[in-house]
């Protein structure tokens, strides 16, 4: 049954496309689960429902409150969706280097937008998000690094639907922002079958460490400290924009229209279809590739758009 | 064994100013004793007062981050590239 009594409704069940074409090995089959055919366009749209429907459970979040989060993009998009649809005003608090795409689709569902320093990357815009929220003690600060609701989206979530359609998963591979994806979907593919390897994919520090003054000022998500995100994983790779940008080219022939950090992930599916004699890898696409045509992924010079992506948040 | 060693802007004052200097050893642990030798304001940096790896830093051998490899114990090779970088939020 495809027919809904509301848009929130539609949020994941997401479909898990073989593209094994594409897998260095040929006895490594590779799947690929399009989280960005979620309404606002990422699996982002996940935890964004679930912290807004737990917290509306225990009472922390009351009627027409104030929604406040820190966001590269993504989180912001499902957040700002979800908060027009149930009638909460929205804040969020963006670094200035995104692209002009996701500006606009926080601006298309009403959120009220403050940017933050580029130089200070995601770190610089959490901490002004826990400013305001202690500035604004009635707002309701979702914080999507700790909030358990994060991660339970995806144990309740992605990891059964990847059990469902792929029980035969030997490797997942995901990319590590907030740690929500591994965390929740890792943890429930290793209950089924602790031979399931756990393997994760970075961006580069890039600029945001600059800003840095020591490495105290450093910062671990809660979700993956508190849940042992360290014994959980296998393996853990940084993916640096010109692999990402070459892999989503490679989708794109394939037909699998994906973003910049798709095509990090891959790039760990790659490594690991190398590394192992056979299996059944699965990754996730955390968002399609709209968000990202001004960037000229898929159509500009190499080089050129590589030493773009350097300067901007894709993660 | 000689690696080469690219180092944050943050640790490049107590490393002699540069953003990549070359270590020995055949581990990680191996690597980091003979930087701090040479850079002993690294020591903090790199290693806590129990000896083990900084929490705020991630270490990759050739992109690969070494937590999953042994930690301290992961080995080098010839010409690898160990890569040190705070951990900071994404997402």
């Amino acid at each position: 049954m495809a027919r809904y009594d509301n848009v929130l409704d539609t949020i994941g069940n997401t479909p898990l496309v073989d593209i094994s074409e594409l897998s260095p090995n040929p006895r490594a089959r590779v799947l690929i689960k399009l989280e960005g055919l979620n309404p606002a366009g990422s699996v982002k749209d996940r935890a964004a429902k679930c912290m807004i429907e737990e917290a509306e459970k225990n009472g922390s979040l009351r009627a027409g409150q104030r929604i406040l989060e820190s966001s590269s993009g993504n989180t912001a998009a499902g957040l700002a969706m979800i908060a027009k649809v149930k009638g909460y005003p929205f804040t969020v608090v963006v670094p200035e280097n995104v692209s002009v795409e996701r500006i606009k689709l926080l601006t298309a569902f009403g959120a009220e937008m403050i940017s933050s320093p580029a130089a200070e990357g995601s770190n610089g815009a959490m901490r002004r998000a826990q400013a305001l929220a202690k500035e604004h003690p009635d707002w309701w600060f979702s914080f999507q690094y700790g909030n358990p609701a994060n991660p339970k989206a995806h144990y309740e979530g992605t990891g059964p639907e990847i059990w469902r359609d792929c029980p035969e998963v030997t490797h997942f591979v995901a990319g590590l922002g907030t740690a929500g994806t591994i965390i929740g979907a890792g943890r429930f593919l290793k209950e089924r079958n602790p031979s399931v390897s756990i393997w994760a994919v970075q961006p580069p520090a890039g600029e945001a460490v600059e800003g840095l003054k020591s490495l105290d000022e450093g910062f671990i998500p809660p979700i993956f400290a508190d849940n042992d995100g360290y014994s959980l994983l296998d393996r853990s790779r940084v993916v640096g924009p010109r692999e990402s940008i070459e892999w989503a080219r490679r989708l794109a022939e394939v037909g699998i229209f994906a973003g910049i950090s798709t095509g990090a992930a891959m790039a760990g599916v790659a490594r690991c279809a190398g590394e192992i004699d056979e299996g059944t890898i699965v990754t996730l696409s955390p968002d399609g590739g709209w968000k990202y045509l001004s960037t000229d992924v898929w159509t500009g010079d190499l080089e050129e758009v590589v030493e773009r992506a350097r300067h901007e948040l894709y993660f | 064994m000689t690696v080469e060693v690219r180092l944050p802007n943050i640790l490049r004052p107590v490393a002699g100013g540069e953003a990549s200097v070359e270590a020995e050893g055949a581990s990680i642990g191996e690597v980091f004793d003979d930087l701090i030798a040479r850079f002993p304001g690294l020591r903090d940096s790199l290693l806590t007062t129990d000896g083990e790896m900084h929490r705020h830093l991630n270490v990759f051998v050739n992109d690969d981050d070494v937590r999953y490899l042994g930690k301290l114990d992961a080995k080098v090779g010839d010409g690898d590239v160990v890569t040190l970088m705070p951990a900071v939020a994404g997402g």
